[in-house]
């Protein structure tokens, strides 16, 4: 077994996620702030804030979809070891990591039911950059309006028409993150 | 060192909370199932709010838990005492100095900020439960927005008693799709859970439901052209710091069956008298 599967954990699971979920509670309960997460080193091509939310919310329960670069050797070799996630497709993920062009297309992913529609993936997009600029966010979770930069927006626009049903978005890169819930509005 | 795991829960437990708050997040006013745990006091105790709590406290949180709005009850102490203990975190009485607070019945007077986590505890989650035992059908009902049988239950009240008599866990909609119970909750309350500067999760044991309104979400309370929601009090000023815009407990002050009406949130009604505003019955 490599070193690298070994490191890169939590060095104190119990304490470091609790702090990881509060960042991410944050950024999902206010959409369009980027917060501030660390504790994980993950392989590459992981950010550490993507490896954190691994690590924070993924375990034998909640079968995780590789996109991509994302889908190699030393990541699921990491991720099995750190979390026992068992590996998916698209359409019965829970999870779902990778850059925003390999997550395409999000018609492949469950976006909950009428009864249950949390029952439906979180998309965690690794991005070149994290900046409050371009859309414009509005809805739950934030006071007048908000701005993020986005892949792009008719995605969101047409995941937002679904709700109650839809995919929940969590955008990492280097140490920041920031989310998108079915319920922004984007424009 | 302690021999049980930080805030009691196991890891694994509260990834699985922690997942259902973000979901409950993403999806404002619905009710998101979750393997409720055994914990080490009664259901009742607010089992649901405790393991809420657990999943999202740091160590670095100070906690105040208010019963019925006071900081001293059986209850309060003990669920600050459990935290104290298996976190680890500092707590408080100070409403202003709380990063979260776990609740039963009230939430403060103070206006919450922007930092800060108000956990419910819930008894029964499902506003629809007494119109409609079978979950099968409360679930249909809520995805199809089907709320005609609450207006009619309201409706039922102004009939039977001129107004609509719903004094506790009165019935809000949230961000106009999912109906959502308040948890008893006077409806002196309902207007402050909406556009909250603070995150707003609601924790139900028993029932196994964890919801959420995330900051300034909109929240109606449902009501009728005809009769218009009213936030109603006892018509008294605090007879111990004079607030005039409190909720008010009424309470027997002597043998003789004396009362007086006094602020159910003990720490604002203290914080008052420290400021140096006095009521007719203050000593
Ligand atoms: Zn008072």
């Amino acid at each position: 077994m490599q070193a690298q599967t070994l490191s890169g954990g939590f060095a104190d699971p119990a304490i470091q996620s609790t702090h990881a979920f509060r960042s991410v509670m944050e950024a999902m309960a206010r959409p369009g702030t980027i917060q501030n997460i660390n504790g994980a080193e993950p392989p590459s091509p992981l950010s550490a804030a993507a490896g954190s939310v691994l690590l924070t919310l993924c375990d034998t329960e909640t079968p995780i979809y590789l996109a991509g670069a994302a889908d190699c050797e030393a990541v699921r070799t990491w991720l099995a070891f750190h979390t026992g996630a068992p590996l998916t497709g698209p359409a019965h993920c829970m999870f779902a990591i990778g850059s925003w062009s390999a997550l395409a297309p999000l018609s492949a992913y469950p976006i909950g039911t009428p009864e249950y529609p949390d029952r439906s993936a979180t998309l965690i997009v690794e991005c070149p950059e994290l900046s409050p600029s371009g859309a414009t966010l509005t809805g739950p979770g934030i006071k007048d309006s908000a701005a993020l930069s986005l892949p792009e927006l008719r995605a969101f626009q047409s995941n937002r028409a679904l709700f109650p049903l839809g995919l929940d978005f969590v955008f990492t890169c280097e140490n920041g993150l920031a989310a998108l819930p079915r319920s922004t509005e984007v424009s | 060192m302690t021999d049980y795991n930080f805030a009691y829960l196991d890891e694994q437990t509260k990834r699985m909370i922690r997942r259902a708050i973000l979901k409950g997040l993403a999806i404002p006013g619905y009710q998101v199932p979750f393997a409720s745990r055994e914990m080490p006091m009664p259901y009742g105790w607010g089992t649901g709010g405790v393991q809420v709590s657990a999943a999202v406290l740091t160590p670095e949180d100070r906690f105040k838990v208010i019963d019925q709005g006071a900081d001293d009850t059986t209850n309060a102490v003990s669920i600050r005492t459990f935290f104290e203990r298996t976190a680890g975190v500092k707590t408080t009485t100070k409403t202003t100095d709380a990063s979260v607070i776990q609740t039963r019945h009230r939430i403060p007077e103070e206006p919450l900020t922007e930092g800060q986590i108000l956990v419910y505890q819930v008894p029964i989650p499902e506003p629809l439960r007494f119109l409609e035992p079978r979950e099968s059908e409360t679930r249909k009902m809520h995805s199809l927005e089907e709320y005609g049988l609450m207006h009619v239950k309201l409706y039922e009240d102004i009939s039977r008693h001129g107004h609509i008599a719903t004094s506790y866990a009165y019935p809000v909609k949230v961000e106009g799709h999912y109906v959502m119970d308040p948890s008893p909750i006077p409806k002196f309350d309902n207007p402050k859970l909406g556009d909250m500067a603070a995150i707003q999760l609601f924790g139900a044991g028993r029932e196994q439901r964890i919801y959420a309104l995330p900051p300034y979400t909109e929240v109606v309370s449902l009501d009728f052209d005809d009769h218009p929601f009213e936030a109603s009090k006892a018509d008294h000023p605090c007879g111990l710091c004079g607030a005039e815009d409190s909720y008010l407990d009424e309470v027997i002050v002597d043998d003789a069956g004396g009362r007086m009406f006094v602020c159910s949130d003990t720490d604002y009604c203290e914080a008052r008298q420290a400021a140096g505003h006095r009521g007719k019955d203050a000593a």
